[in-house]
């Protein structure tokens, strides 16, 4: 599986600190946790995808545009790793 | 059209054309007062209708959301508010069978089979900005015992229902988005009535404000989260068999306008008239939202076992165009019908009266506002291809 090197992890929790509206800090939040468990709204989770794609230069196709891909951190690092493979 | 569905007395079971003649019936009486349309209700309840959607393991119709939306249709050329209360009522009941996920929400199917009690909705709640998917209220922990309230500025036919489902926050530590869906029963769900309900159209649905005030236990919250419950059920449910309702008030207006053509034609045999251009055209329009309807119906139901495919945002796009392309043409439609009919349609009296349809059309783009729905796609339209 594709990973991402840790300094791309650190700019995914960036995003999402800045984006994710979040009632807690990211930095509190386990890598596998559910975002949306966490409290990640659906509209601040559209917020944080355009933000991934300015922060990571790349464009998430429709069919990665689901729950699932944004469900977790390790989730998010894995599908922007497929993207910038 | 003339189904009978199994119910335990078959020998007094009502037809489906049976329903529609209680519709037709009552249907001018229940917008003059806004009244709840009882009469209807109870036919629909005599047909089996309200367990249509139920799973026939658990006593119900088993009728695929396609069927619904055919029911749905017929049901809104009569009386757009007995339409509106089964689809309504629908979405809620799919909502359990899908994700209630538990023996007691197993239960409670088979009772809503076998006693067909209407079931509302509680979703909306003041402070929120309209946005369903957050909570304000939560859930209250007692051991098994839970207690909700909730300050509701809409519950459809809330006064006539057995049951109202809920959405709350998980409990009350829970951020506003992580949300469950309880089933609350009265008389354990009381609910003291905020306003009154005397609108343009839709009158018959009866949807002023509550305060709800519930008690229940553990096992009434389904298994779900409501996120997911809304995204995967309850909206594309709802937004398509609204607009399958909204399709049935298209369908009555279009045929008083073809009567008002085909009176004009008969006045001068071998000429036809010019309204049979506007006919032809108004046929254009209807077929657009035919079209629309059963075609996300089919969608639906070709993912409608795949949580991904319908947690995906595209899938949240086309449902919510849905809403917004039936709506719009169903008000397109009607208002093509009155010109067609003329002074006949514009008339109160008669049989080619506009002024229900018209008044009943327009709600479509005002009750779950066409404008907030935009405003959740123009969202997704940052992020989403269309490709």
């Amino acid at each position: 599986m594709e990973t991402l090197n840790s300094e791309d992890s650190a700019r995914v929790r960036d995003v999402l600190e800045k984006f994710g509206k979040l009632p807690v800090p990211v930095a509190e939040i386990d890598a596998s946790a559910d975002l949306y468990d966490s409290g990640l709204t659906s509209h601040a989770s559209v917020n944080v995808m355009i933000a991934l794609e300015d922060e990571f230069d790349v464009e998430f196709p429709d069919a990665m545009l689901q729950k699932s891909t944004f469900g977790s951190i390790d989730a998010i690092t894995s599908a922007i790793a497929r993207l910038t493979d | 059209m003339t189904t009978v569905y199994d119910t335990d007395n078959s020998a007094d079971a009502l037809t489906v054309s049976d329903v529609l003649a209680v519709l037709r019936e009552h249907a001018d009486s229940v917008d003059r007062d806004a009244r709840f349309p009882a009469e209807s209700v109870e036919a629909m309840r005599s047909a089996g209708m309200l367990a249509a959607g139920i799973p026939t393991e658990f006593g119900g119709g088993g009728h695929s959301l396609s069927e619904l939306a055919r029911t749905a249709r017929a049901l809104g050329a009569e009386c757009a508010s007995s339409a509106m209360i089964f689809v309504m009522h629908q979405s809620q009941v799919l909502s359990i069978v899908r994700h209630g996920k538990s023996d007691a929400m197993a239960a409670l199917l088979r009772r809503l089979a076998a006693e067909q009690p209407l079931v509302a909705s509680a979703t909306t709640e003041i402070n929120i900005g309209g946005d369903v998917r957050t909570s304000s209220c939560a859930v209250e922990y007692d051991g098994e015992h839970i207690s909700l309230s909730k300050t509701a500025p809409v519950i459809s036919y809330g006064d006539y229902a057995e049951f109202v489902l809920a959405t709350a926050r998980r409990s009350q530590d829970s951020p506003p988005s992580d949300q469950v869906l309880v089933v609350c029963e009265k008389p354990n769900v009381v609910l003291t009535r905020t306003g009154e309900w005397d609108t343009l159209g839709f009158r018959g649905t009866c949807s002023p404000g509550f305060q709800l005030e519930a008690t229940a236990t553990t096992s009434n919250i389904l298994g779900d989260n409501y996120g997911d419950i809304s995204s995967q059920t309850m909206l594309p449910a709802a937004h398509i068999l609204w607009g399958s309702a909204w399709l049935g008030i298209a369908d009555a207006a279009v045929a008083k306008a073809r009567k008002s053509v085909r009176k004009a034609a008969s006045r001068t045999p071998g000429l036809t008239p010019p309204s049979a251009l506007r006919l032809a055209e108004l046929y254009v329009v209807h077929e657009q939202l035919v079209d629309t309807v059963f075609g996300a119906a089919a969608k639906y139901e070709a993912i409608a076992d795949s949580p991904e495919e319908l947690g995906a945002i595209g899938f949240a796009v086309k449902i919510n165009n849905v809403k917004v392309t039936a709506s719009t043409l169903v008000i397109d439609i009607v208002g093509k019908a009155l010109q067609i009919c003329g002074i006949s349609g514009y008339r109160q009296d008669g049989d080619l009266s506009i002024g229900r349809h018209l008044r009943d059309a327009h709600g479509s783009a005002i009750m779950v506002s066409n404008e907030r729905i935009l405003g959740h796609n123009s969202q997704l339209a940052l992020v989403y291809k269309g490709k």
